[in-house]
């Protein structure tokens, strides 16, 4: 990582920014309307938006991340990718075809669609909000570490003047563009990236003559780990409650995805239930080939660049597959990764302000301040204002927590969904009797269990590695909350639903089940 | 695959609008809108939610317990999932592949399943509701 392909790879950023800006531009001109602000006026086909969908799942903590996991780790780190793989058909089977059919613009339009608007709403809100808000600041500490090893900017100002350069272009895309814009940024970023990793997969196989064994084999010799690396527990097998972290994290991973908002929004952008379930087709593929190609970058880079290397490098483990691509393709194939790691911190940053800027002007100005009868433009401007001031915490958290662990931020945005949301949609989907109640204690139950068992957690306290590594609060001995309260969410919402409060609306509750399986009373088509 | 029709065409009382006798009684109310508990009750209705159950029950067991099972093994049983298999690539290695290749069958199977049994029957309940289309 010298300094002398700075100049490349700032060049190839911003030619990808200036010509996503540019289609931004031309994508937006009919972006007035509420429904063309949030869901792109349902006009996107199955395939755009499965396309766009991968876009906006494979953050640069799955493609830096995980590589780097995997280089290091072994087969540790390969345990993300399949939870995150797997997890897409609890969105194909239960989740997509009934949201589109059910919301219009946010999450919360399903899970207050037979409750009491008001507080299922607000409490939908706030479960957006908070998750976005912990996904979004990941990303941005994200991006400020990644400048320190693809720019060669090492000042801390100097990734914070970054940081805000990044975040003043995602607010553009989200103003500009609207969901329309965002989703073609989605798009062409999950093409760069999918083409990207393919083609480095396929110089690195074909260096070891398409035998995967063999290159296994040269990457157990370069690891300090040995054999060891190709075997379960080099980071989990420690003990017995290193293990149990593990399950957790495992059951997160897996629950988590369907339930993420912004994932959630995206089904919203296609016209009917059989585009949005072609959408999740399409995305499992691209994930699919995604994740196995960055198995093979991480035994890879194992293999060929060393984990010695990697680990001396400025980006520490997410330095992997920068590496691995000079390594093989010099300093040209270097810019482009580069560049595509920048492009995926800018789309996934995007989707996710738009996501919190719709549901609050949706949610929480429309429907609970104007009682559903705001006018359409205001709403839509109240949106825009959100997402700039979203885009000034996202920026102002990401400063604060640039170089801090920013792995744990990630996992508890999956904590966080599969605890609040997940158990709130699958009830008021699938339990007749499930009310008001149930769906309050659920959400919140789930959110604050899950934000508790995290601030009393190994990764906030009490270890080399926590926030605040000089004091000692560490009462929950998990550094991921997900086992606990997962399973306190669907208890809650059951033992609330349960007590009693208002009983739960049958015709309401017709309504909902014939709508979200065939689309009856919704106009789509 | 039909056409379609814009919604303020729908007939306020059953048939008014037609001039053929409509094959059935339609399942809307008074404003013209679907009357969704008597969809709810109907035969139609009831046969989607039992064909939809057939396929998503079994799969949903099966790619849980699959993805479970590799979760605990890997976990619990790292001896066995560091077997060699092929060369050097070792049993847990397979079987987190084969997670992947599950999840595109299943998806692939489910695409299917619903584009032959799901999609003629969630029409079939829309005709319930919505003045015959073949007629416009």
């Amino acid at each position: 990582m010298t300094g002398a392909n700075t100049a490349l790879n700032l060049t190839v950023f911003s030619v990808f920014v200036l010509l996503t800006l540019y289609i931004v531009y031309r994508a937006s001109t009919r972006n007035v309307s509420a429904s063309d602000y949030y869901a792109a006026g349902s006009s996107f086909t199955g395939t755009q938006n499965g396309i766009a969908l991968s876009g906006d799942f494979l953050s640069a903590a799955s493609f830096l991340g995980i590589s780097g996991a995997i280089a290091v780790n072994g087969y540790d780190g390969f345990l993300y990718s399949i939870g995150w793989v797997v997890a897409w058909l609890i969105s194909l089977m239960f989740i997509a075809e009934r949201l589109r059919n059910t919301g219009r613009f946010t999450m919360g339009d399903v899970m207050a669609f037979r409750m009491r608007q008001r507080p299922v709403r607000a409490a939908a809100a706030n479960s957006t909000l908070v998750i976005s808000l912990f996904y979004m600041i990941a990303q941005m500490a994200g991006a400020g570490g990644l400048m320190a090893l693809l720019l060669d900017v090492h000042s801390k100002l100097g990734q914070a003047v970054i940081i805000v350069v990044v975040g003043i272009v995602m607010v553009l895309y989200v103003l500009v563009g609207g969901m329309k814009g965002t989703t073609w940024v989605q798009i062409i970023k999950a093409v760069l990236l999918l083409l990207s990793v393919t083609m480095l997969t396929i110089f690195l196989i074909g260096k070891f003559g398409f035998d995967f064994s063999s290159m296994l084999d040269r990457a157990t010799q370069r690891s300090p780990l040995g054999e060891s690396v190709l075997a379960p527990g080099v980071r989990y097998g420690a003990t017995g409650l290193t293990k149990l972290d593990f399950l957790s994290l495992a059951l997160a991973l897996v629950l988590g995805t369907a339930a993420l908002p912004h994932v959630l929004m995206r089904f919203y952008t296609v016209p009917n239930a059989r585009e949005a379930r072609k959408s999740v087709v399409w995305a499992t593929w691209m994930m699919a080939i995604f994740y196995s190609c960055t198995m093979i970058i991480g035994f890879g880079a194992m293999a060929l660049v060393g984990t010695d290397k990697i680990l001396d490098a400025p980006g520490g483990e997410n330095s992997a597959a920068p590496l691995l691509a000079y390594q093989i393709g010099g300093t040209v194939l270097l810019g482009v990764v580069c560049a595509v790691a920048f492009a995926t911190i800018l789309a996934v940053v995007a989707g996710l302000t738009l996501t919190a800027s719709a549901s609050f002007a949706h949610d929480v100005y429309a429907n609970m301040i104007k009682h559903g009868e705001a006018e359409p433009r205001d709403e839509v401007r109240v949106a825009r204002i959100t997402a700039v001031c979203v885009g000034v915490l996202a920026i102002a958290g990401g400063i604060a927590a640039n170089g801090q662990n920013i792995a744990f931020l990630v996992a508890l945005a999956f904590a966080l969904a599969a605890s609040a949301n997940l158990p709130t949609l699958l009830y008021s989907m699938f339990w007749k009797r499930f009310n008001t109640r149930g769906t309050l204690w659920s959400i919140y139950g789930g959110l604050t269990s899950c934000l508790l068992l995290i601030a009393f957690s190994p990764a906030i306290s009490g270890s080399k590695s926590s926030v605040f590594p000089d004091v000692d609060f560490a009462y929950f001995p998990l550094s991921n909350p997900g086992i606990v309260s997962i399973p306190l969410s669907f208890l809650a919402g059951f033992v609330g639903t349960v007590l009693g409060g208002d009983e739960a609306d049958p015709e309401k509750q017709a309504e909902m089940e014939v709508r979200g399986l065939t689309g009856l009373g919704s106009n789509l088509r | 695959m039909t056409k379609a029709l814009p919604s303020v065409s729908r007939p306020a009382t059953p048939g008014f609008a037609t001039f053929e006798k409509p094959r059935h009684s339609l399942l809307i109310d008074g404003d013209g809108e679907p009357d969704f508990s008597a969809i709810q009750t109907s035969e139609e209705f009831r046969a989607l939610k039992r064909r939809m159950a057939r396929f998503i029950l079994p799969a949903t067991v099966l790619f849980l317990a699959w993805y479970v099972t590799f979760v605990l093994l890997s976990a619990y049983a790292a001896d066995f999932m560091s077997t060699p298999l092929f060369g050097t690539v070792n049993v847990g290695l397979t079987m987190g592949f084969l997670q992947f290749v599950t999840t595109i069958v299943i998806t692939m199977a489910y695409s299917r399943y619903s584009r032959r049994h799901i999609d003629p029957q969630v029409d079939r309940v829309r005709a319930l509701a919505e003045p015959d289309e073949e007629l416009a």
